[in-house]
């Protein structure tokens, strides 16, 4: 714990509430994009919008994995410590929530807590940092809170994203939630979610 | 009527300003002081504090008078007032061996290192109404004696250096003790939880499941190895000088079941232990949760799970008098969507049930269209 | 003693995000009953605790909050939850449908259909649908890991074989996108045709058996049924006797010891709005007579 860590939310409880809507929605609303305010004081390669969502979602009651990319950088373990009071966990399948700043190094979904049939929602959330939701590959995408088709994208991602998507929600109920997010927009993919076919 | 007038809301203010006045009562008459309540009403404080999961005796008191005197309005009070504290942390496992012993009685030993001590009790009175209580300005002074000096080992610690009582486990630091406050309850639970939840169970449930046990419900066997009443220090480790540090004292009541033994081939027979805990002086709730602590034992030591007492699912879910008396109570809401859906069922239903007996099938049919 | 202070909509920072965390784990998987370490709250369990930490959960200052108990903004424990949120929230509250961004409600759903922006906390008292089939927590929760629904639709057959149709007519059982059988909430059948590929977000919270669960927006709700029994809506064949609705759920009055009564419309803010635009249309029958009992007498 560092008594330097650059500040958190300006307010604490409507930042906080106004970030969790827009997770909320998107997670309602599979693919959506809902725009969130960024956390400017995040510590790089943190982004500004996973940092808020960590100061939205994250406590003591929370074990927070980190990828290669963030744990390299002291600061960033030592912000989401300081400021959400989450213990860092080393082990990927026993934590709550996973926070992952490259793409190139997003772990396969099996490294992370899937849930158990009995108690599915006991798995890991990942957030995973994009760099924006206007280029990259289309991908179609149905199930609930999707009205008929909804079309997805994000950058960067990695080549077999949606290979990655499918085989989770081939284990539905099981499997992990997933939420994209750049500077200033999150967007959801939750377990739920179905991933059309090229054409399809 | 509850709807279809305009006005509800008035309607709930009033009733709430005729609750208060009848609250305060005849005004030419003092109103109760949360000292009185304190004071004198302090086995009530104990109850509500016990059941309410606060050690605070002003805010008991404080609940007790807004309650009318209503213990589980009370306790549900207190229990609202927690559930919005922050926590700070958690403290070290109180020593009950150290404790600065008001009350401790053995019924399995005669005498044993620093005696019986009987305390205040109600034990042994004749419950013959007392007319001069009625009358006031009634005080007496209790006897004093020269505190007891030397140790006071708890009955199961000096049957436990023999073998004759199963160990108490150590606490695992690598296994948390677990806070039913913070993680709804799953099943089965362990003791720890079956604990919490038996401590802050209703007096009166856990009382009618203890006495089940004892008709043979679920039979243990149990003698009452210990109670002791008195005080007992708190520390919480503190991060920042590396060493636990007093908070303050605590008022509890211990009761420490002895139970039917167990044992086998590998295995020396040994008795097997009860445990309950109450804040203040509440003799009754720490005896009862003793006894159906042992009897929620039953799956742990291999015993068959036959009564009531000793279905974890059916005791832990039922024992909360807070969410008890909210859905018992709630059957006072409005319940007429519901009712008119059933209402219209079987409307219809009796309609076909008299054309069959008339003997008109086309008239049933038609009725079951 | 110094008088508590309490953070915006009541919950600390703390049991929000605990809870937060439960509702999305319970739209990712819909209709999944999500175990949640629900609070105390100022008023009674079974009183509309899991839908209050609910909305006390997501609820923001810009948000427009609607509260009905059987259809109704003025029932008394509406009533009640509504001051509530105005206190401990300061938030505007309503009573018109269409312009709530978050509606909680006990045993109804508003007959006005909702729309993308908008949610639906229901209050649930009972949220395990198996529960009155097998009391056990440890069976229900194998059952559901198991899909395993038989036991639900031999309780539904026993019903059409004893009464010739399915005695439920309440908290009528539903599967949801093809997976999890869900309890409704004790909503009357009428309402649960509304729950399929509705438009708004739909959360359920049960504050005294710690569940939260969802349905997000335009998933597939099914009402439990056979082939040769199908699912099918019940409501009085009568028009409201106040704004002469056909096709909205009826409440029944009594109106005298004769067995005079008069039938109409649960949900007010739908028959009031009926009124005022089209009052031509109203059945003329008789007015809603004095009430029975002086409300402050109670």
């Amino acid at each position: 714990m560092t008594a330097t860590a650059a500040p958190g939310f300006a307010d604490p409880v409507l930042s906080a509430q106004s970030v969790f809507r827009a997770i909320m929605d998107a997670t309602a609303r599979p693919g959506s994009i809902q725009s969130i305010e960024g956390v400017a004081s995040a510590p790089p390669p943190l982004s500004a919008g996973a940092a808020a969502i960590a100061l939205t979602l994250l406590d003591q009651d929370t074990p927070v994995w980190l990828d290669a990319c963030l744990a390299a950088v002291p600061e960033c373990g030592d912000w989401l410590r300081f400021h959400t009071g989450a213990p860092i966990a080393a082990d990927a399948s026993r934590s709550a929530f996973a926070f992952v700043g490259s793409a190139a190094q997003l772990p396969q979904f099996d490294t992370f807590s899937l849930g158990t049939p009995e108690y599915p929602d006991r798995s890991t959330t990942l957030v995973f940092q994009v760099d924006g939701f206007s280029v990259g590959p289309p991908l179609a995408l149905s199930g609930p809170g999707i009205r008929g088709r909804q079309v997805f994208r994000a950058a960067p991602l990695p080549a077999d994203f949606a290979e990655r998507l499918a085989a989770n929600r081939a284990q539905f109920p099981c499997g992990v939630d997933v939420l994209l997010v750049c500077s200033n927009a999150v967007a959801a993919l939750p377990r739920s979610v179905h991933v059309i076919a090229e054409g399809g | 009527m509850y709807v279809a007038v305009k006005g509800g809301e008035r309607a709930i203010e009033n009733a709430h300003r005729l609750l208060a006045s009848a609250r305060r009562g005849d005004t030419a008459l003092p109103e109760l002081s949360l000292e009185q309540i304190s004071g004198q009403l302090t086995l009530a404080v104990d109850r509500v504090m016990t059941e309410g999961s606060l050690y605070d005796r002003e805010l008991a008191a404080l609940a007790i008078k807004q309650a009318r005197g209503d213990l589980v309005e009370a306790i549900f009070l207190l229990r609202a007032f927690r559930a919005t504290l922050p926590r700070f942390g958690m403290t070290e496992a109180i020593d009950t061996a150290n404790m600065e012993i008001r009350r401790r009685i053995s019924a399995t030993f005669k005498d044993l290192p620093g005696g019986q001590v009987l305390g205040p009790t109600f034990d042994y009175t004749h419950r013959l109404l007392d007319p001069t209580l009625a009358e006031g300005e009634h005080s007496v002074e209790p006897a004093s004696a020269a505190p007891v000096d030397g140790p006071m080992p708890r009955v199961t610690d000096l049957l436990a250096s023999d073998d004759l009582i199963e160990q108490s486990p150590n606490a695992d630091p690598a296994d948390p003790v677990g806070d039913l406050t913070r993680d709804p309850l799953g099943f089965p639970a362990d003791r720890d939880l079956r604990l919490q939840n038996l401590a802050r169970g209703d007096e009166g449930f856990l009382l009618a499941l203890g006495y089940s046990t004892q008709r043979g419900f679920g039979r243990t066997h149990p003698f009452a190895g210990e109670i002791r009443l008195g005080e007992v220090e708190i520390e919480i480790f503190a991060e920042e000088v590396g060493f636990a540090v007093p908070l303050g004292r605590l008022t509890v009541t211990e009761c420490q079941m002895i139970n039917q033994f167990k044992g086998s081939a590998t295995e020396a027979p040994c008795f097997t232990r009860g445990y309950g805990l109450a804040f203040g002086h509440c003799e009754r709730k720490a005896m009862a949760m003793a006894l159906v602590d042992r009897a929620l034992r039953a799956r742990e030591l291999g015993e068959e799970v036959k009564a009531p007492a000793q279905d974890e699912e059916f005791v832990l879910s039922h024992s909360d008098n807070v969410q008890a008396t909210g859905f018992v109570e709630h059957l006072k809401l409005p319940h007429y969507v519901d009712f008119q859906s059933e209402l219209g069922l079987v409307r219809r239903l009796r309609a076909e049930f008299q054309a069959l007996r008339s003997g008109d099938t086309s008239l049933a049919r038609e009725a079951a269209e | 003693m110094s008088g508590p202070t309490y953070n915006f909509a009541y919950l600390d920072e703390q049991t929000k995000r605990m809870i937060r965390r439960a509702i999305l784990k319970a739209i990712a998987v819909p209709g999944y009953q999500v175990p949640f370490a629900s609070r105390e709250m100022p008023m009674p369990y079974g009183w509309g605790t899991g839908g209050v930490q609910v909305t006390a959960a997501i609820l923001g200052p810009d948000d427009v909050l609607k509260v009905i108990d059987q259809g109704s903004d003025d029932t008394t424990n509406a009533v009640s939850i509504r001051k509530f949120f105005a206190k401990t929230a300061g938030v505007r509250t309503t009573t018109c449908t269409t312009e709530a961004t978050v509606i909680q409600t006990r045993h109804r759903i508003p007959e006005a259909p909702l729309g993308e922006g908008q949610v639906l906390v229901y209050q649930v008292p009972i949220p395990e649908p198996l529960r009155f089939l097998e009391p056990r927590e440890t069976e229900t929760r194998r059952m559901h890991a198991l899909a395993e629904y038989g036991l639900i639709h031999v309780k539904l057959y026993e019903d059409i074989a004893r009464h010739g149709h399915i005695a439920t007519t309440y908290a009528y059982p539903v599967q949801v996108d093809g997976r999890y059988v869900m309890d409704p909430s004790p909503t009357p059948k009428f309402d649960n045709p509304k729950m399929n590929d509705c438009a708004a977000l739909q959360l359920f919270g049960a504050g005294r058996e710690k569940r939260i669960y969802a349905i997000p927006p335009h998933t597939t709700v099914v009402s439990l049924d056979f082939d040769d029994h199908p699912f099918e809506r019940y409501r009085f064949d009568a028009p409201c006797a106040l704004c002469g609705a056909t096709d909205s759920y009826l409440d029944e009055v009594i109106t005298d010891d004769e067995g005079g009564r008069m039938f109409a419309c649960s949900d007010t803010d739908y028959c009031e709005k009926r009124r005022a635009t089209n009052r031509d249309d109203a059945v003329p029958g008789n007015g809603p007579g004095a009430p029975a009992m002086d409300a402050a007498s109670r």
